[in-house]
């Protein structure tokens, strides 16, 4: 299970332990949500905790230093899930280097097209970074070669056209789109988009390869932000979600 | 300079500016998008009736006018404004919304969406939707519908629904964000005509191509009228879409100076004003690279303007091609100064522009009386018709305090 949270949310010094607290309950990847001002391919729920992450002061170099913080303690991967114009500001030759020394596996541009990735790839790449990319239910055939071309690590498979958020059920397209990309590519495919419940884990799970959530995680990080049981909480609700048993507490 | 104008290159690129950086879902849409446009472009059977309705229906070919009343006090150049300002809905707006809205329904397209500032935009895509007789959503900023109340009850007057948001600075930037949000969701059935010569590609040419009819028409008018090119064409610039369109036909005449104003606010503190080329570096926002006024974190800066229809963070990418070039030059125009010439324009000539508009008129009016012999061409691309409140707020001498309600 892929589980993504907005880093710096409720407050940058909180990013390391939330992670941990994830990978207790199930987690096997992370995706580090880079805050922006603008976030076009999002919801209400991670706008509002993008809104929230500013607010509290979060910043490029400040969702590294949380992945170190990570790093110290465990070897789960990271995936930096952003915008471009941080990145772009910050500088794609730097960022490789620094999201590299600071234990960061690979980088999601949301609103970077293929079209415009070459030079940010292969900076990445001279880093050892993975790159991975998008693939829609609106790809064509053309496109979707392309994405695979150019993801490294695994494909991030959009189960609808849409924003962010979670969602009473799985798009149907995604079936057919997993199925073009099988043929297309031998990387990994993870699915995400809406996906919020156990049973849209169990059902995408029968398909892909992992399963990612964002929204739901970040409504919990939302509800119980002030509140010092949040790990514990988030803990829980990663357990339940990806359905991994209860370890017995002694 | 030639070779400006056969830009862009195949992937919308302005050299390094434009491009699409837009979520995958969006890329297939933008391509189909794209080459409606370029079929579309070429038949004669769509530019004919789209010739059609911009002579019939929306009131082109646009005057020029010589103002002499204003030339001859400032006592200088020869200043003579494009009317856009007479078109129908009142801006130059309606002449990308009728090519749009054609192309719209040449798709298939049952639902429009579009974005609005000033509400200028908007009220042209509630215009042309219902024309065609579709359904029509405008986002607007809750700022800027505060500021443009009357804009908000014409759109919806046309049969539109005006959808507020109240995300960010509650202007223009957070109206696109949440008009591309829709865009995405409803890809299928919805077409999202974009006002500005922003976003991804093909929006900035597409804009551009069919505002270029401004300055097409506007080269003819001044060579009939003042028998030579201008010395200088004034424009304001919030995503740039009327100044690209008057800029477009003068790009290859290279002793005309092109000159963009964009909005010098209240101050040039970040935060304070929408001049990106006073206080921006390029970067990514909403689809295109170009220049953009951001913090040291890349995450983008409150705006600010008296006027809704330049208060945007992000300059057109093909503003930005000209800046690098040294093609055209772009300046800071402070609310105060737009204000004055507003009120300028209105005493001599007896009319009153777009807030807009009146920080091209700000900069003509600025450089006059050192301009003698020469030739200003000033793009009037809208009428002040529906800032009257912001006037009325801004000029309280003209309102005796009794008979204002708002203070």
């Amino acid at each position: 299970m892929v589980a993504y949270l907005t880093a710096g949310d409720p407050a940058p010094g909180k990013t390391a332990e939330l992670v941990l607290a994830m990978e207790r309950g199930g987690a096997d990847f992370i995706e580090l949500g880079v805050p922006f001002s603008d976030p076009i391919a999002d919801g209400p729920v991670i706008q509002r905790a993008s809104d929230r992450a500013l607010r509290a002061g979060m910043t490029l170099r400040g969702v590294l230093d949380a992945a170190r913080q990570v790093r110290q303690a465990t070897q789960i991967p990271l995936i930096l899930f952003s915008y471009m114009n941080p990145l772009v500001r910050y500088g794609f030759e730097r960022l490789a280097a620094d999201a590299a020394q600071a234990g960061i596996d690979g980088v999601l541009m949301t609103d970077l097209s293929v079209e415009e990735a070459g030079e940010p790839v292969a900076k990445l790449r001279a880093s050892g970074l993975d790159t991975i990319f998008l693939a829609a239910p609106t790809s064509t055939e053309r496109r979707l070669r392309l994405i695979a071309e150019y993801s490294s690590g695994f494909v991030y498979v959009v189960s609808r056209t849409g924003i962010t958020g979670e969602k009473d059920t799985v798009g149907a397209s995604v079936g057919p789109l997993v199925a073009t990309l099988r043929k297309l590519t031998a990387l990994p495919l993870a699915v995400g988009f809406g996906i919020s419940k156990p049973e849209h884990f169990q059902e995408v799970g029968r398909i892909a390869d992992a399963v990612v959530a964002g929204s739901a995680f970040v409504r919990v990080i939302e509800e119980h932000g002030g509140e010092a049981s949040l790990p514990g909480v988030l803990e829980d609700f990663t357990r339940r979600l990806c359905g991994t048993p209860q370890v017995a507490k002694l | 300079m030639s070779t400006i104008s056969a830009l862009p290159d195949a992937g919308g690129h302005f050299g390094p500016y434009g491009g699409r950086y837009v979520p995958e879902t969006l890329m297939a849409p933008l391509e189909e998008l794209e080459k409606a446009y370029l079929e579309a472009r070429q038949d004669p059977a769509f530019q004919s009736e789209l010739a059609g309705l911009l002579r019939h229906y929306a009131g082109r070919p646009t005057p020029l006018y010589e103002a002499k009343r204003l030339s001859g006090n400032l006592g200088g150049a020869r200043i003579f404004l494009k009317r856009e300002d007479l078109l129908h809905t009142g801006a130059h707006k309606i002449n990308n919304c009728l090519g749009q809205i054609l192309l719209a329904r040449r798709m298939g397209k049952q639902r429009i969406i579009a974005e609005t500032g000033a509400g200028q935009h908007g009220v042209a895509t509630a215009t042309v939707a219902a024309l065609f007789g579709l359904e029509c959503a405008v986002y607007m900023g809750e700022e800027d519908m505060r500021r443009q109340r009357l804009n908000v009850f014409r759109m919806r007057l046309l049969g539109a629904r005006v959808v507020g948001v109240a995300s960010g600075n509650r202007t223009l930037k957070d109206a696109i964000s949440e008009a591309m949000r829709d865009w995405v969701t409803n890809v299928a059935t919805t077409y999202y005509l974009l006002g500005s010569a922003l976003g991804a590609h093909p929006y900035p040419m597409m804009v551009r191509d069919f505002q270029r009819c401004i300055g097409d028409e506007a080269r003819v008018q001044i060579l009939e009228q003042a028998g030579r090119l201008p010395d200088a064409v004034f424009a304001c610039v919030g995503g740039g879409s009327n100044a690209i369109g008057i800029f477009t036909a003068f790009i290859p005449d290279a002793g005309v100076r092109l000159i963009g104003g964009e909005a010098g606010g209240r101050s040039l503190r970040l935060g304070e004003h929408a001049a990106r080329f006073a206080g921006g570096s390029p970067g990514v926002l909403q689809g295109a690279y170009s220049y953009l006024l951001q913090d040291a974190d890349g995450q983008v800066s409150p705006t600010h303007s008296v006027s809704a229809g330049l208060d945007y963070a992000l300059i057109g990418p093909e503003h930005s091609w000209l800046h690098d070039q040294g093609r055209a030059e772009y300046l800071a125009v402070p609310d105060q100064q737009a204000l004055t010439a507003a009120q300028t324009l209105a005493r001599t000539e007896g009319i009153i522009p777009a807030l807009e508009s009146a920080h091209a008129v700000a900069m003509a009016v600025e450089q006059a009386p050192a301009a003698k012999n020469q030739i200003f061409l000033v793009n009037l691309s809208g009428r002040g018709d529906k800032d009257v409140d912001i006037y009325r707020e801004n000029f309280p001498e003209l309102d005796p305090s009794d008979a204002n309600p708002n203070r």
